[in-house]
């Protein structure tokens, strides 16, 4: 039986700063991230470093020839009572959700995400000189070459092996793009022109150019082998995915986290396809992302040639009969299993028979047919700056400009699960206590992070709350326990830390 | 490989009536006026110096 997949997204925006000169990227995330705790938070909580080792590699070996990333400790890093977690990475906000139950759930984190950023740029523009902008895009690339990722984090089996993961969930990867692409104009490979690919269905997939690996900075690899569970390290890992789009869509957020959640649950449970494995991964990758019509055909290791649609039907169909023999619990329920089950086929039917039926729900679907209309009206080509700006403009968070809200996408959650959710940690993981211990106890904790919180109750040294379990501290488990603790000292003493 | 599954799925779409085609048409003028106020609403909104926005949006690679 499958380990419950626990999940989570991060996401980098893009960020720039109008009219300042030589403006710092650095410099302007972290006005993003501090206006939002000096003007929202009641205090600063800082994120706790010990735990973290994204240098160890999850096929056995530590930083092998690789650049392993590097932790930034001294920049801006706060953790949120929602259980979230708001950085500077590099030379951008980034945003990860809490640990979700659910694909919904954490699409409705996601938004909520997103509606954090909006208040920080708001707060923070407010506080600049006269003429001068901070603009927050959810983007992936400024379509110079540059890009900044969206991961998703998924909990895994430890006891299953990791090359078998990789060969099972890659070609999921390569033809899930169909639904999960972001869109883009042009092409970021070297040597493309637009006049060669005027617009494809995500904004990464120029990006990849190895099948697996540990960098995320340099040599992208489809499958990413950070070894870094946040979490008991003998029963889990946390599968590091770093090939998909950020989305304006929710239906497109819901939709990537609920089906490879389900996938991965297959994979633990022994009864995804195994048939299915490209003959050059990286090069179809980019093929299923330059192919707007969806019609082209891929060569299988085994000889097979393919659609990316013909791949996602075999993982839909090897799905069904999995749900059939396990149900859905691992990934949060019958009632939301079915309902990704429902999308998830409602989709791939569109995409093969109606893809214009999609324009209000798939970004990469919504986008192309707005700057098809926008060419054809100002008879411009596809590399004319005013397309890239558009291009631009889609993922633009302020809401004055932002076109992506404006075309009216479907929503997945409501006005007042997302305002819930801005505050508020998911009830059913750990994100619980850590997020309520942060609103109740905020002066007497030092640090917090995914697996530990560290409380200073005056006299005695530093302690040391671990979390190992991401499915306890739970609201079903602690509510009661924080309700009745006056301070931060009575906890632990109740704790037995 | 569901293939089976799609060809099915192809089939039962090819029994196109009158009436459906007729509902289609409506359905697409329908479309196209949302485009077009979409679009109006859009030529409000785009930035105006596009050129310098796009020429200024540099990002440091991420991750």
């Amino acid at each position: 039986m499958a380990v419950h997949k626990v999940l989570g997204i991060e996401t980098e925006f893009g960020i720039l700063h109008r009219n300042e000169g030589d403006s710092n990227p650095v410099a302007a995330s972290s006005m993003i991230i501090n206006a939002y705790v000096n003007g929202f938070l009641e205090r600063r909580i800082s994120w706790d470093f010990e735990d973290e080792h994204p240098g160890v590699d999850a096929r056995g070996f530590n930083e092998f020839d690789a650049l392993a990333p590097e932790i930034e400790t001294h920049l801006v890093n706060a953790v949120l009572t929602n259980g979230a977690r708001y950085y500077v990475d590099h030379a951008h906000p980034e945003l990860s959700t809490p640990e979700c139950t659910d694909a919904l759930q954490c699409a409705t984190y996601d938004r909520a995400a997103e509606e954090i950023l909006i208040r920080s740029m708001e707060k923070a523009n407010e506080l600049l000189p006269e003429g001068e902008e901070l603009v927050i895009h959810k983007n992936n690339s400024d379509g110079k070459g540059n890009s900044y990722g969206c991961h998703e984090n998924y909990l895994v089996d430890r006891s299953v092996p990791f090359g078998r993961i990789v060969q099972e969930i890659m070609p999921f990867f390569i033809s899930r793009q169909i639904f999960c692409g972001a869109g883009k104009i042009g092409s970021e490979a070297p040597g493309l022109t637009h006049a060669e690919v005027p617009f494809q269905i995500t904004q990464r997939a120029d990006f990849f150019e190895e099948e697996v690996g540990l960098e995320t900075t340099l040599k992208r690899p489809i499958v990413n082998t950070r070894d870094e569970p946040h979490a008991d390290s003998k029963k889990y890992r946390r599968l590091h995915v770093i090939v998909g789009d950020a989305n304006m869509s929710e239906l497109q957020t819901y939709l990537k986290l609920g089906t490879t959640a389900i996938v991965l649950a297959m994979i633990d449970d022994d009864m995804a396809p195994t048939d299915c494995a490209f003959e050059t991964p990286v090069k179809s990758l980019r093929e299923v992302s330059y192919d707007l019509e969806l019609g082209m055909s891929h060569r299988l290791l085994n000889g097979q040639r393919v659609s990316a649609l013909d791949v996602q039907w075999a993982y839909f169909s090897a799905a069904k009969l999995w749900s059939e023999r396990f149900g859905f619990e691992v990934v949060g329920g019958d009632q939301i299993g079915q309902d990704i089950m429902g999308r998830w086929q409602q989709v791939l039917t569109a995409l093969e028979n109606d893809i214009e039926s999609l324009t209000d729900s798939i970004d990469w679907i919504a986008k192309r047919r707005l700057y098809e209309g926008f060419r054809e009206r100002h008879a411009l080509e596809w590399s004319d700056p005013r397309m890239a700006a558009l291009d631009l403009q889609y993922h633009d968070l302020r809401p004055e400009k932002g076109l992506a809200r404006r075309i009216g996408l479907e929503r997945v959650s409501t006005d007042e699960q997302v305002e819930e959710a801005i505050d508020n940690p998911p009830p059913t993981t750990r994100a619980y206590f850590r997020g309520r211990c942060l609103e109740r106890y905020p002066d007497a904790i030092v640090a917090a992070n995914w697996d530990s919180m560290v409380f200073d109750v005056g006299s005695d040294p530093l302690r040391r709350v671990p979390m190992l379990e991401p499915l306890r501290g739970t609201e079903s488990h602690v509510a009661n326990l924080l309700d009745e603790c006056e301070s931060a000292a009575e906890l632990l003493r109740r704790l037995g830390t | 490989m569901a293939e089976r599954e799609q060809k099915q799925r192809r089939t039962s779409r090819s029994d196109d009536s009158e009436v459906e085609e007729i509902e289609a048409a409506a359905t697409g003028e329908e479309l196209k006026a949302e485009l077009d106020d979409l679009l109006d609403e859009i030529d409000g909104v785009l930035e105006t110096n596009a050129e310098e926005f796009v020429k200024n949006y540099v990002q440091k690679g991420g991750e």
